[in-house]
Parts: C-alpha cells; structure tokens; sequence
C-alpha cells in the first residue's frame, strides 16, 4: 500500500499536469465541434509550438511565459493559413478522408521537425524550474502551478471570449447549425478557419506552459496525440467543461498510473480509458447518450 | 405472403409509425400512399429490419421475422429499395448487380449473368460498365430497382422509384414494374405518383401520421373523404364535394 | 494478349532474375520492396477493400512478430512451425478488435483512433511485461540453417518476401473476383445498401480485419526471422502502422497493385534519399526528406487522386 502522503502528492502533480493538458483538449474540441475535423495533427502542432518556445529562449532569451503573446499570435496565424491552403481546400467525402489529410500534415510535420532540428531532446533552463511550493505533505514545483493557473485563466478568457464577442457568438452558431448560419450571413468559411487557428492558438499558449517543465523533441506529438484524444473523447467530443473535467483526470490517472504501475506500465491507463469510452460509451462521460 | 400488424416505432417520443398493419398476398402489386412525413419509409424500414418495431408483429411467408436483421429478411426473400439511392458510386452497374446477385449465388459467373439479366429486366443492359456515381437521376433509380432483382426476391419493398422522374421515364418504370409482377414477383410500392398508383395498384394503403387511416381498391380510396382530407387539409372533402 | 496483361509477367521474370544479375545491395532493397508490399496489402484488404482505415495495423504486425519470436525462444518452437502459429494470433487478435469496435458501432475516424490505441495498449504492454523482456527487446539467437528459417544468403530472403508479395496479389485479384471481395467493396461504398441486399455487414467487417491481421502478423515473423531482434518500439510502433497505411494509400486504396507501387515508390525515395546523404555530406541529414515527400503526397492524394499511383496503370487495375 502506498503512503498516503505520496499518493496526496501524486493526485497533486497530476492534477497540475491535467491542468495543461485542458488547454491542449480545449483546442482540439474546438476544432471538432466547429468544424467535426478530427485534428489528427494537434500533437505535432503543439511540438512545433513547442520548438517556437526553446527558440525564442535559445536565441533572444525570450522567458517561455514572456513569450505567451508572441506565440499564441503565430500559432493562430499559422493554424489559420494551414486551414486556407491546405485542410479546408482538399478536406472533403468522408471523415476519415479528413483524419488523413491531418495525418499527412502531421507526418510532414514531424519529418521537418526532424530535418531542421535534429532529433536532440531540447529543454528550456529558467531560474525558477527548481523552485518548490510546500503543500501538506506535497512539494510542487512552481512552474507547474504557474503553469496550471495561467491555463485555466487562459481557458476562461477563451469561454468568455466565446460567450460574448461577435466573433464567438459566430464561432458558436456554425458549431450548433452551419447551414442556418450560412443563411443569415455568416462566412462560414471563414470562421472555419478562424476556429481551426484559435484551436492551433490554445496549443500555443499550452508550449509556453509546458516548455519550463518538460522537454521536446520531434516525436514530442506522437506522446501528446493520445492523450488529447483521450481527454476529448472522455469529456464528449465538441465539449468545452468535458474537456476541462477529462483533462484534469487524465493528469491525474497518468499521474497515479505512474505511481502504482510503475514507469512504463503506467502508461497504459491512457489507452485502456480510450479504448473503453469508445466501446461503451462513444458519447463521452458527460455527452448526451447518443 | 406479408403481413404485418399493430407495427410500432417511434423516435425519441415521436411516433413514426403508431400501430400499423396491412398485408399482401403473392402476386399482388400493393401500393402505400400517405402524405409526407407520414411514417411509410419508416414503416418500410421497420418491414425490412432496418428498424426493430417497439410493437407488433411481421410474419413473411408464413415466418414470423420481427426483429431480424436485414440480411436475414433479404435472404429470406424480401429486399427493399431506397427512396433517396445509395448506389456504390465507385464501381459500376455490373459490379453493383453482382453484389445482388451474389446472395444467391458463389459463382462469378453465375452472378454476372444474373446481374446482365436483372438489368435487361429494367433496361439498362446499355450502361452495365458505367460507374454507379455516373448515372442520372433515373438511372439511379433503376439501378436500386435492377440491385433489388438481382438478390431474386419474392417481394420487392419500392420505396418512390418514380420520383423525379420525367412523365416518359415513369411510363416506363411502370411498364418495368408490371413485367417483374408478370415474372412471379410481389410488389408493395411507396408511391407518390397517383396516376402509377392508379395504373398498377391492386390495393392501396393510406398512412397519415403514422396510422394506416383506408384501405382499398384505387377507385375505392379515390372516394374516401378521409383520405382527401389527410393530403388537403380538414374540410377539403366537403368543399371538392361541393 | 494485350501490353497490359504482359506487364506482370514481365515484371515477374525481372525480380525473378534480379538477384542473379544485381549487386547484393539492391537484393535488400527488393526484398524490402516486397516486404513492405506485403504488409501493405494486409492494411490493404481491411482498409482499401473493406474501406475500414486503420491507424495501428503495427498491433497485428507486432502480435506476429513477438508470438513466433516468444514460440522459438521460451518454449523452443521451430520457427517455420511458429509462424502459422503467428498468423492464428493475428487472425484472433484482429477477430477481437473487430467484434468488440464493431459491436460497438464504430466507424470512420473512431475506428481508426480505436486501432491506434490498441497497437498503444500492445506496446506499453510489451514493453513492461517480463515474457516479452520488456523494452530491451527479444534477439534471436544467430543459427543460419534454412530449417531454422535463418540464412546465410540474402538472396533467400529476397526470394521469401517475394513469395509472400505475390501470394497478397494473388488474395487482392481474388478480392477483385468473388464473393468475399464484392462484399467488402458494397460494405465500403455503403452500408446499408450492402443491408439491404443481404449482406451481414458486421461479419464481413470482422472477417476482413481477421485476414488481414493473419498477413500482418505473417510479415510480422518474416521481419523476426530476417532481422533476428524485435522491440516494442519495433514491432507495435506507430511508424509501422503509418508505413503499412502510407504504401497503400499512395499507392491506391481498394486495388490489387496499390501496396506493390507504393512501396516500390516509398522505398525509391527512400534509397535516393539516402544516396544523396551519402554523397553529398552537408546533407547527410536529409532522410526524413523521403517521409516528408510522402506526407505531402498522402495530402494529395486523399484530397485530389483517391486511386493513388495506380491512376498510371489503370488498365491492369480495371478487372471485373
């Protein structure tokens, strides 16, 4: 049995890692219930973003939450023009048709990555990447509560700016009836590819917060693809709370895994928790019953 | 040879089809009318095990088949056509017959020939290399009706095969529609053309809102007050009386 | 007799006469060719034919290659006995995918996620259990006697996987002839006209993603026997699943030749790559060079050529 002040600790440390990952699911069920693109190439996006962060501190010293605006704008930028030249024009027929165009991406991605980069594991150093925060019986490393609260208030500017600007009221009127809001005057087209750059601009923001804790690497997508879709899948594809519940349990149950299965076996609580939702319950913990 | 009672679905509260029944004896073209939204696809469904009923009975051939899949009712001999047609858009009219036709048979050539044979029988021995995504309006429709034949059915479930078609290509489709009843094979037709109705049907069923409302020769239906005013509007019998 | 029909005899004589003519190098090269083809036509069957898109094919092709390796090593198999024993696991494994994500009424993208989390669920697995040695990987002890189904020659490699790549072109023409295959191909286009007309959809679905896992797992074991070493990485990793879906989308879906060009294409730009890497040292990194290509390609295609390279012999292609 494990001591309770570890397991505390772990629960902690996962639900700060969850925290993050609910920034990373948020984009992708953006995406979803827009545009109902499964976005096979988010994990390769958030390790390019994730390259964004280690360059701008490699070579200018750029602080990764310094460097927050800088790359949520380019990532936006880039996720919105990625949608104009290439996904919205040749996504069409069936729905896997469009998972392997992001597959594509993704592939090319990864493969340029690997060709510029190099296939080197990259860390950003940070003065305060050793500092610690006592919590009962927990230390928890400053980064990643800095990390966890910025994304959660990132979550909730990115709601707010849903609920109230015109643009998110558009966003969220092709979400629920895109052929009606076509009808009263929406470019649905664009705000396709608006949706698909904020969701791009979520994995953005997720680089800038990960990158003082953790490395990267161009295989860095591979390890993050499942758990965003797990996530999603968990809290119902296309919810926003669903997204934000899963994330934080997902970070806890690899969290925990970890702890009670070891390294490399607790790594399989991720795929078992895809595998069940999907066959028993397809809409999600929190979706309507389909 | 088909007989359905007290056949229920609903969708979410809303009820398709509300306690339906109607039969059809060998040899009979039987046709069901109904406004639209009335539950008659939705029956057909249900009838060909698309749907599992909520209530009722369907007995084809003397067998009780509620509840069984698809499949097994087409082999059992009843196959249905679809309102809006599903061709297999990437291979061509042959190839689309041969799956037909390969229900009863394991042989290619056996199931070409019957495939080559199902499309005489609807006229479109012409286009059997053409891509099923290449063909018109009506040639999509005679397709779904030539698939259908190729499984050799004894009853055949045609759901609208005259819609959007052209006055010449529905006389046609009728004369199409007598030969294969002259060939031995029942039919039950959705129909919204009231002239093919009239021409072909033995009897005719009206379905309103989910309940059969008449039943009868098309002279008999015709004079229904009813059955006027289910399409018309309340009232409309009196006033076309008038 | 037309050119057309001549083709594929011609092109059989040729790699029949290829190792007697060609350095030992290109020998490895075909033999990689056909490998790859072989592997491909098994995604081939469950995802062309059957149209079902696979993202983790590598949970058929690894639970070939550790079954026979595991066979041979713990309880010591003949490995030419150990690999119809590979096979009946990948038909069984394949079996149980397809009964429980079918069952459940997956389709399109869910399917092709779901497969992608078991060959995950297949690696963590192999990597941390003791049978499996975990993540040091299994190395099969050198023993070249060809009734160890080890040899000392390549050539007798290249001859086996071409072997094994004409026997998949052999089940994809029949897929272009009977039954079975006229099933799989009315379950693709739609389902429920294939209902309709008899057809159980669910059991043709299941059957095809057993076949299939059967060939994957048999690539699975020649991979093995060849290299004598296999790791979780290796054998379950997504790379496996993506090369085995790349061949064959490339190459063209659906059709009997699609996986042969495709690989014969990937493992061209592959060589060429390297080549130019080898030549040329201020590149001697450009080999994800090859697998961008093909991304884009991939892109392409889906989105502009659906029949992949075969649009280039589409007369060999058209049977029926």
């Amino acid at each position: 049995m494990l001591d309770p002040g570890i397991l505390f600790a772990g629960v902690l440390n996962g639900l700060l890692a969850g925290g993050v990952y609910v920034l990373v699911a948020v984009g992708l069920t953006l995406i979803y219930g827009v545009l109902h693109i499964i976005n096979f190439a988010h994990g390769s996006l958030l390790m390019l973003a994730m390259y964004a962060v280690f360059f701008l501190w490699r070579l200018s010293g750029l602080d990764p939450y310094a460097a927050l605006p800088i790359v949520i704008a380019a990532a936006f930028a880039f996720g919105y023009l990625l949608y104009r030249l290439v996904i919205g024009r040749l996504s069409h027929g069936r729905d896997e048709n469009i998972l392997l165009i992001t597959l594509g991406v993704s592939i090319v991605i990864d493969n340029v990555a690997l060709l510029l980069f190099g296939g080197d594991t990259q860390t950003v150093e940070t003065p305060y990447a050793s500092s610690f925060v006592r919590l009962g019986a927990a230390f928890l490393p400053l980064p990643k509560l800095i990390s966890f609260a910025a994304s959660l208030l990132i979550c909730a500017a990115l709601g707010i700016f849903l609920a109230k600007s015109d643009t998110g009221k558009a966003i969220r009127a092709v979400a629920r009836e895109r052929q009606g809001a076509r009808l009263v005057g929406i470019d649905v087209d664009n705000v396709f590819a608006l949706s698909y750059g904020i969701g791009i601009a979520c994995l953005g923001a997720a680089a800038c917060l990960l990158m003082p804790t953790y490395y990267v690497t161009p295989s860095s997508g591979n390890a993050f693809v499942l758990v965003a879709f797990t996530i999603v899948v968990l809290g119902g594809m296309g919810s926003f709370a669903g997204a934000a519940i899963g994330g934080l349990i997902i970070g806890v149950v690899e969290s925990l895994g970890g702890l009670l299965l070891g390294e490399q076996l607790g790594q399989i609580g991720i795929s078992a928790i895809f595998i069940l939702i999907l066959l028993l319950r397809p809409s999600g913990l929190f979706g309507a019953r389909q | 040879m088909l007989e359905a009672s007290g056949v229920s679905k609903s969708f979410g509260g809303l009820k398709a089809v509300d306690s339906a029944s109607l039969d059809v004896q060998a040899g009979e073209i039987v046709a069901l009318i109904g406004p639209n939204g009335a539950g008659k696809t939705t029956l057909f469904a249900t009838l060909a095990g698309f749907h599992r009923p909520d209530a009722g009975r369907i007995v084809f051939d003397g067998r009780e088949i509620t509840g069984e899949p698809p499949h097994r009712i087409c082999a059992a001999g009843m196959v249905r056509t679809f309102q809006i047609t599903q061709p297999f858009a990437k291979i061509s009219v042959r190839e689309n017959l041969m799956v037909g036709a390969y229900l009863r048979v394991d042989s290619r050539s056996e199931a070409r020939r019957r495939a080559e044979a199902a499309a005489t029988q609807v006229g479109m021995a012409g286009q059997l290399d053409r891509l099923g995504a290449a063909l018109t309006v009506a040639g999509r429709k005679r397709l779904e009706l030539a698939r259908a034949l190729a499984t050799g059915p004894r009853l055949l479930l045609l759901d609208e095969v005259m819609a959007g078609l052209n006055p010449t290509e529905i006389a046609e489709i009728v004369e199409i529609i007598r030969a294969i009843r002259a060939s031995g094979i029942t039919i039950l037709l959705i129909e919204h053309v009231m002239q093919a109705v009239t021409s072909l049907a033995d009897r005719v069923y009206v379905l309103n809102q989910g309940r059969m409302i008449a039943e009868g020769t098309p002279a008999e239906i015709a004079g229904n007050s009813d059955v006027v005013e289910a399409y018309l509007g309340h009232g409309a019998a009196k006033v076309l009386r008038a | 007799m037309t050119r057309q029909d001549l083709l594929p005899g011609l092109a059989l004589v040729a790699a029949i006469a290829l190792p007697l003519v060609a350095p030992g190098y290109l020998v490895d090269v075909g033999m990689l060719v056909f490998f790859l083809a072989f592997i491909g036509q098994s995604w081939n069957i469950s995802g062309g034919f059957a149209g079902q898109t696979s993202f983790g094919h590598a949970v058929f092709f690894g639970t070939g290659a550790y079954t026979s390796t595991i066979l041979q090593i713990t309880f010591g198999w003949n490995p030419w006995l150990a690999w119809p024993a590979a096979m009946l696991a990948g038909a069984i494994v394949g079996w149980i995918i397809a009964v429980l994500s079918f069952r459940a009424g997956l389709r399109g993208s869910y399917f092709a996620l779901i497969t992608l989390a078991f060959a995950e669920a297949f690696r963590i697995l192999a990597n941390s259990l003791p049978f499996t040695h975990g993540g040091l990987g299994m190395l099969i002890k050198a023993d070249p006697r060809p009734a160890n189904f080890q040899f000392r020659d390549p050539i007798w490699f290249y001859y086996l996987a071409l072997g094994l790549c004409i026997v998949s072109l052999l089940i994809a023409w029949q897929l272009t002839r009977g039954r079975f295959g006229a099933r799989l191909v009315a379950v693709r286009e739609n389902e429920d006209a294939a209902r309709a007309l008899g057809i159980d959809v669910f059991a043709e679905k299941v059957k095809a993603l057993s076949l299939s896992g059967a060939i994957a797992a048999a690539g699975g074991t020649f991979y093995a026997q060849k290299y004598l070493y296999i790791d979780p990485n290796i054998a379950f990793g997504v790379d496996k699943s993506i090369e085995m879906l790349l061949v064959t989308m490339v190459g063209g879906a659906g059709t009997i030749f699609g996986p042969l060009l495709g690989a014969f294409a990937l493992t061209g730009i592959n060589e060429a790559t390297r080549a130019l890497a080898s030549v040329v040292p201020a590149l001697k990194n450009v080999q994800p060079l090859s697998l961008i290509v093909y991304g884009v390609m991939l892109i392409l295609i889906v989105g502009r050529l659906p029949d992949g390279l075969t649009v280039l012999f589409r007369r060999i292609r058209r049977h029926a």
